[in-house]
């Protein structure tokens, strides 16, 4: 009998991306390249405000400036960022009031991702918006929430219609200058989405974001703001997919959130770009700046994600605890498979009294794959009793592939607590035997192996999302056991 | 019901088995004792078809069918199970969830359809009783942090709720203190019945003061060199194993 773990590593191979099809839809592009040019056309397609067209070419004079970082722990060719395109619509876009208008192309979209029916997201309790390429598609219950007060738009309308709060807000938790990419998303963001939840309001429904690349050689930018003013809550869902393609795509997303006193936001991710194929060719980079400020005291804020797509995933949701009291929480399953990278993790920043934080942290890696945890605890001078603890397991199918973890910890202040666990184990033969002797056959052990592993990850999920979240837990490591 | 005629083995180039051959009747409980390192493992993992464990000649007939055309999932299904000497944890996975997982596979195997929610709990309850087995178990991750008695407590317990045709202990007193002992051996004569059979794999006599069986075999180097009733097991336990090597070179 062949060993296991090879049969493991051939089956791996095998990989199967269900959400690889192209929307046959008219479109608008931008020329191909980078320029100040570019810029202005982006800005004036979306008839925004002076001030938003000044604060991108600053970002874009100052990503001119900078280098690309190179310390991550991932392997990729140069980018060429003259040899991209920056914008593209569906060329359909009049404001649409209600889903007949929709496109039926874009509805068709809807159908093969299963999003389709906003009723059965009703009886789910989501609110939807729909971004493919760059422009938001289509956003729904808008009115119910207006009613509480509760914008939810895409980030381009919240430009024109809630002018001063985006002023306020964009750049004050991820400045452009921050890092390459965020100067360049800052630079040429198209669209994404915007929530601003009022004092003591309590959003009744998940809002939830759909974020679909369709065009080619086009990279996506995406920018996210997220407000929740005093002791309000707020759950937010992100889920993205891409079409199959041999090139490479740019996927560049600033998010930004914002918790003032005693207000919660939860914000959750399923990110099913495009992974590539078996032999590593194709799929999404996905280059992000995830980061949100605990300002106000006793605020909390919560990031879940579930990474299994993207050739290579390079992203660190992150927590800036300057409020007293605050929480930061980071929970984490990262699956790669064939050919993927990833180099995922959090960053903790305790600045106020009594802050706490907690990470875990999940890496799955099968076939050729390498996964990599990177995680900075920083407890500063002003953060008197902050606590952390950190969590970050690793599980390695087959020998082929690669699990590292590099912790940073800062530590300024001498009452900080901070703990630390670390495991790594490999899906054993053992484990696989007794469940064989069960009766359950090596596809459905490794299903029962991984969730297990994942539990503590997917219970902060909301309930739909977690359903979705195995599911694509088991796509993405389908055969990868003989 | 399982027949296994004079197979051999080799783990790498190690000759392990030498010529076993065993046959188990319906409603028969068997005993193999024998000391370390004569293949009694090697026999339970053989017969349930752990990776690397193969034959390289004899036959193993088990209701009919050959078991070495097999995976361990099909065998299982056919009514084959191990408790493990060792079992392991798996982080979590409750024993809820397991056992779930397990019988509905099982059923999915055999064109049934998945068992009805309140059936399945109903069923965990009667076991567990059983086996004294404290409902806290159930939910928690399977085998992990639980003490040697818990875990093979939780074999026995698996055992009555797949409800095997055949069931194999590998060494299951080792490591158990006289309650727990006592505990799992009434568990085993609950489940005792006229369809099903049991092999028992032990060092000791100890377990064989609790569960009676019908037949005792002496494994040495590979196979068995000596059965009989359950006065074998005391009449070892008296002579020791030095006994059998001496009558064997006699």
């Amino acid at each position: 009998m062949e060993n296991t773990n090879d049969l493991l590593i051939e089956k791996a191979t095998e990989l199967d991306y269900k959400y690889g099809f192209v929307t046959d839809i008219e479109q608008e592009f931008a020329n191909k390249g980078l320029s100040e040019e570019i810029v202005r056309f982006i800005s004036a397609k979306k008839e925004e405000p002076e001030w938003m067209l000044e604060w991108r070419l600053t970002a874009f004079r100052q990503w001119q400036r900078m280098e690309e970082p190179k310390w991550v722990n991932v392997t990729y060719p140069q980018i060429d960022f003259q040899d991209l395109i920056y914008y593209a619509a569906p060329k359909k876009k009049a404001k649409l009031n209600s889903l007949d208008e929709v496109d039926p192309e874009i509805r068709k979209t809807w159908d093969k991702l299963g999003i389709s029916n906003m009723e059965q997201n009703k009886l789910a309790n989501v609110a939807m918006d729909f971004v493919m390429d760059s422009e938001s598609v289509f956003t729904s219950f808008k009115d119910e929430l207006e009613k509480k007060g509760i914008i939810f738009c895409s980030i381009s309308e919240a430009i024109k219609n809630y002018s001063e709060l985006v002023k306020k807000y964009i750049g004050s938790v991820v400045p452009p200058r921050d890092n390459y990419y965020s100067a360049l998303n800052s630079a040429v963001f198209s669209d994404g989405s915007f929530v601003y939840i009022p004092k003591g309001v309590r959003c009744p429904m998940e809002l939830s974001t759909y974020f679909r690349i369709n065009a080619e050689n086009t990279g996506q930018f995406e920018r996210t703001l997220i407000i929740a003013d005093d002791d309000s809550f707020v759950s937010y869902l992100e889920g993205c997919t891409a079409p199959q393609r041999d090139e490479n795509q740019l996927h560049a997303a600033v998010v930004e959130l914002v918790a003032h006193d005693r207000a919660e936001i939860k914000y959750s991710t399923v990110q099913n770009w495009y992974p590539g194929d078996a032999e590593g060719k194709g799929g999404i980079y996905n280059f992000v700046t995830k980061r949100g400020i605990c300002q106000g005291v006793k605020s909390k804020i919560s990031w879940t994600q579930v990474e299994t797509g993207s050739a290579i995933t390079w992203k660190y949701p992150s927590c800036i605890l300057k409020g007293d009291d605050s929480i930061g929480e980071f929970y984490s399953v990262a699956v790669t498979n064939n050919h993927q990278q990833a180099d995922t993790g959090t960053k903790m920043i305790h600045i106020g009294k009594n802050t706490r934080s907690r990470i875990v942290s999940k890496g799955i890696s099968a076939g050729k794959s390498q996964n990599s945890y990177r995680g900075l605890v920083q407890i500063n001078k002003t953060a008197d009793n902050a606590y952390n603890f950190s969590q970050c397991d690793s599980m390695l199918m087959g020998g082929d592939c690669g699990a590292h973890t590099f912790p940073y910890i800062e530590i300024k202040n001498n009452t900080g607590k901070v703990e630390h666990e670390a495991t790594t184990s490999k899906i054993g033969e053992e484990q696989l035997f007794y469940c064989n002797q069960r009766g359950i056959g090596d596809e459905e052990a490794i299903h029962l192996i991984v969730n297990g592993f994942c539990k503590e990850v997917f219970k902060e999920l909301p309930m739909e999302f977690a359903v979705e979240a195995q599911k694509l837990l088991e796509i993405t490591l389908e055969n990868s056991v003989g | 019901m399982l027949e296994v005629k004079n197979i051999h083995s080799q783990i790498e180039d190690k000759q392990i088995l030498k010529g076993l051959s065993l046959t188990i009747n319906k409603g028969e409980v068997h005993a193999i004792m024998g000391p370390n390192g004569t293949g009694k493992s090697t026999f339970a993992s053989t017969l349930t078809g752990k990776d690397g464990y193969d034959i390289t000649s004899g036959e193993i007939l088990f209701e009919g069918n050959d078991l070495m055309e097999l995976d361990p999932a099909e065998r299982a299904h056919l009514g084959l199970f191990l408790a493990f000497q060792y079992p392991v944890e798996i982080s979590g996975v409750s024993t809820t969830n397991f056992m779930k997982a397990a019988i509905n596979e099982k059923r999915k195997a055999n064109g049934l359809p998945p068992m009805e929610a309140k059936e399945f709990l109903a069923l965990m309850k009667e076991k567990s009783e059983l086996v004294e087995l404290n409902k806290e178990f159930l939910t928690r991750s399977i085998n992990e942090g639980f003490s040697g008695g818990e875990k093979k407590r939780n074999e026995i317990f698996q055992m009555a709720m797949l409800d095997p045709k055949l069931c194999i202990l590998d060494e299951t007193d080792s490591g158990l203190d006289i309650d727990a002992l006592r505990i799992v051996a009434n568990g085993v004569n609950k489940l005792r019945s006229a369809d099903n059979a049991f092999l028992i794999i032990t060092h000791y006599q100890r377990l064989l003061d609790y569960i009676v069986p019908d037949f005792v075999h002496i494994m040495y180097d590979g196979r068995i060199v000596k059965t009989g009733d359950k006065n074998l097991a005391l009449e070892l336990e008296e002579k020791g194993y030095d006994w059998i090597k001496e009558s064997i070179k006699g």
